[in-house]
């Protein structure tokens, strides 16, 4: 089976017409619907929040095995699939990068409530920077976050009152303090 | 009794009347009834169509498309060499009121002559009508046939004299005039020296200016029948001696001139109103022929161009041929009109059925190496038989009914079986023992392997395509 550094790839990925947008209905929503769980599963084993519209942005958009990639339109299509089902967000107007959210921010949300129960964390005060690379975080879901996504849920544990966050002297030391 | 009732007339399949050699549709009009008082148990012939033509009259019942069976059976034909007499239409005050109506004499059986009535209850120009028929009557076109008939057996007597022998000739070494007939060899290419003759000089005739062409044309026809014929009894009689390449150009030659052939063309002059009617049936008739050759179905460009090379100068539109193709949806015949997606528009048997198409091109896009590369539109009409463009349309219906999906690349455009149905959403990576998805699975990686083995021996850049 054909592997992308570490990622086991399934063998559709050597199927030609995979790498065409096909126009019949039924056959569409299946191709997307694969190709939402692939792009999917990728950014969750390798750690991609980001992901620009560009061919050569993500190793996906090419099959250089069958000398197959996709169209401009194709990955478009692909990524607004995703976004319409919430599991991706674009960045910028001009729809040429795209948050991938392989959680959704809830979920993401639960993951921070886990780990600051699991480390004991409840009445304390950490900078965002800290969960994002701290030794705390290490080994976790949390480690490496895109700090997008991060803020977003912190500020949904926030409107639950499960903490608070404020302003440093500049914009990358903001600071959380949980209240769980 | 014989007088009790008219000849019959044959239909083709469509419902056009099946014509004499030699014999030109004239006239046609709708709604006519047609009596005879003279006769008892005149079958009832009320409001059918009255056709005109050189030789004869027709009468034929309306169209009914349930029942072409049942008109093939009632279409009678009245030789107009019976007729003895047409009476011409009085004015009175009495026809201001009736339908117009035709009266003629004809006998039926030589003692004993009957009056006819053709009455018009439709639309159509009966004193037109009746002027032509009186033409075609004075005419005597069918006097004419009996001549060239008796000029053609003997000729083909004379020619055939070396290889069938004295015995079987009409008149032996001499024809009825009394002249010495030509034997052989020298007597072929003195025959064939004399038709060359007399067929440029009608060539150069045609060709001084266009309406000598337009009169020329119906000789041109008779021409083209009469080598065909010459060239069928030819072949039959000394297959034996010619060889191949002889056959071959034969058979050409024959295909020409089969493909000249429709001799009484449906022209708005003749057929008026129901011209498009009339041409509609025509066309179904001519098309079997063509349809059978494409693998039932062609294209209507195809078609067009056919259809007026047979037609020789009475060249039809393709706004009238769109319509007479659209008119076959409300007669019984066996072909249809069939639009695809694409917009393409072709002609197809009604009997030509999609499944048999579509169990071809499974069968071709599953086989080992297809299922690997796929196929492009000239592979499928290499194996189907048929156009490309015909193909792709073929392909493009099967794609919409989930049966192939399409892979579009710099190689070009090409079809795969469509694999997307059998793949797993909740485990990707699955697949089942059996299935063409595994099938599939299986080719695919063994010719991977083998690619990158080529890779290695070869020069990578070739093989690329394939892996």
């Amino acid at each position: 089976m054909q592997k992308l550094g570490d990622f086991k790839l399934p063998h559709f990925f050597n199927y030609p017409p995979y790498f065409t947008l096909q126009p019949v209905r039924d056959t569409r929503e299946k191709q997307v619907q694969l190709w939402k769980d692939l792009i999917l599963d990728y950014c969750r084993t390798q750690k991609i929040f980001v992901i620009g519209l560009e061919e050569e942005d993500f190793a996906l958009f090419s099959n250089p095995v069958i000398e197959r990639s996709l169209s401009h339109e194709a990955r478009a299509a692909f990524l607004s699939a995703l976004v319409s089902e919430g599991r991706a967000e674009w960045l910028d107007k001009g729809h040429r990068k795209c948050l991938i959210l392989w959680h959704r921010v809830q979920d993401w949300a639960d993951i921070i409530f886990r780990f600051v129960k699991d480390n004991g964390l409840e009445d304390s005060v950490m900078t965002v920077e800290e969960i994002r690379s701290g030794i705390e975080s290490r080994g976790t879901e949390l480690h490496g976050i895109d700090r997008t996504i991060l803020m977003r849920a912190l500020r949904v544990l926030e409107q639950k009152g499960k903490l608070a966050i404020f302003k440093g002297t500049s914009a990358d030391d903001e600071g959380v303090k949980f209240s769980m | 009794m014989a007088t009790s009732s008219l000849p019959k007339a044959d239909l083709t399949s469509s419902g056009r009347p099946v014509f004499l050699p030699n014999e030109i549709e004239c006239s046609i009009l709708s709604s006519v009834d047609l009596e005879c008082d003279d006769i008892p148990n005149f079958p009832l012939l009320k409001s059918g169509l009255l056709i005109l033509t050189t030789h004869r009259l027709l009468w034929l019942p309306d169209n009914n498309p349930s029942s072409s069976a049942a008109a093939a059976a009632a279409a009678v034909a009245l030789p107009l060499s019976f007729v003895t007499h047409i009476f011409s239409t009085k004015k009175s005050v009495k026809t201001l009121f009736h339908s117009p109506r035709v009266r003629f004499q004809a006998s039926l059986d030589p003692s004993k002559s009957v009056v006819m009535t053709a009455v018009m209850r439709g639309k159509g120009d009966t004193d037109a009508f009746l002027a032509k028929f009186w033409e075609n009557w004075r005419a005597r076109a069918w006097e004419n046939d009996v001549q060239t008939q008796t000029q053609a057996q003997t000729a083909v007597g004379s020619s055939s004299v070396s290889g069938s022998g004295p015995a079987s000739g009409s008149g032996g070494f001499y024809t009825r005039e009394g002249a010495v007939r030509m034997v052989g060899v020298s007597g072929i290419l003195r025959k064939e020296q004399e038709m060359w003759e007399s067929t440029d000089k009608s060539l150069q005739e045609a060709f001084q200016d266009l309406n000598a062409l337009m009169s020329k044309a119906k000789e041109m026809v008779i021409l083209a029948e009469k080598m065909r014929q010459k060239l069928l009894s030819g072949s039959s009689s000394k297959s034996s001696a010619t060889n191949d390449d002889e056959v071959g150009s034969k058979e050409e030659m024959q295909d020409w001139m089969l493909s000249v052939g429709i001799v009484s063309p449906v022209t708005k002059e003749s057929a008026g109103a129901l011209y498009h009617q009339q041409l509609s049936r025509q066309l179904a008739d001519y098309v079997r022929i063509p349809l059978e050759r494409a693998g039932g179905m062609i294209n209507l460009i195809d078609v067009y161009c056919l259809f007026n090379r047979a037609r020789g100068t009475e060249l039809i539109s393709p706004d009238d041929l769109l319509r007479a193709c659209s008119l076959w949806e409300k007669f019984d015949v066996p072909v249809m009109l069939r639009k695809f997606d694409s917009g393409v528009m072709v002609i197809q048997n009604k009997s030509h059925s999609d499944e048999e198409v579509f169990a071809r091109i499974k069968a071709l896009v599953t086989n080992p190496d297809t299922l690997r590369t796929g196929i492009s539109a000239s592979d499928a009409a290499m194996t189907l038989g048929i156009a490309p463009g015909m193909a792709k349309e073929h392909l493009l219906t099967a794609e919409s009914k989930g049966l192939l999906c399409r892979d579009i690349s710099p190689d070009g455009f090409r079809f795969y079986v469509n694999l997307f149905p059998e793949i797993s959403t909740d485990d990707v990576y699955l697949v089942k023992d059996y299935g063409i998805y595994n099938t599939w699975v299986r080719v695919a990686s063994a010719s991977r392997i083998l690619g990158w083995s080529e890779c290695r021996i070869k020069d990578p850049k070739p093989c690329l395509g394939h892996i």
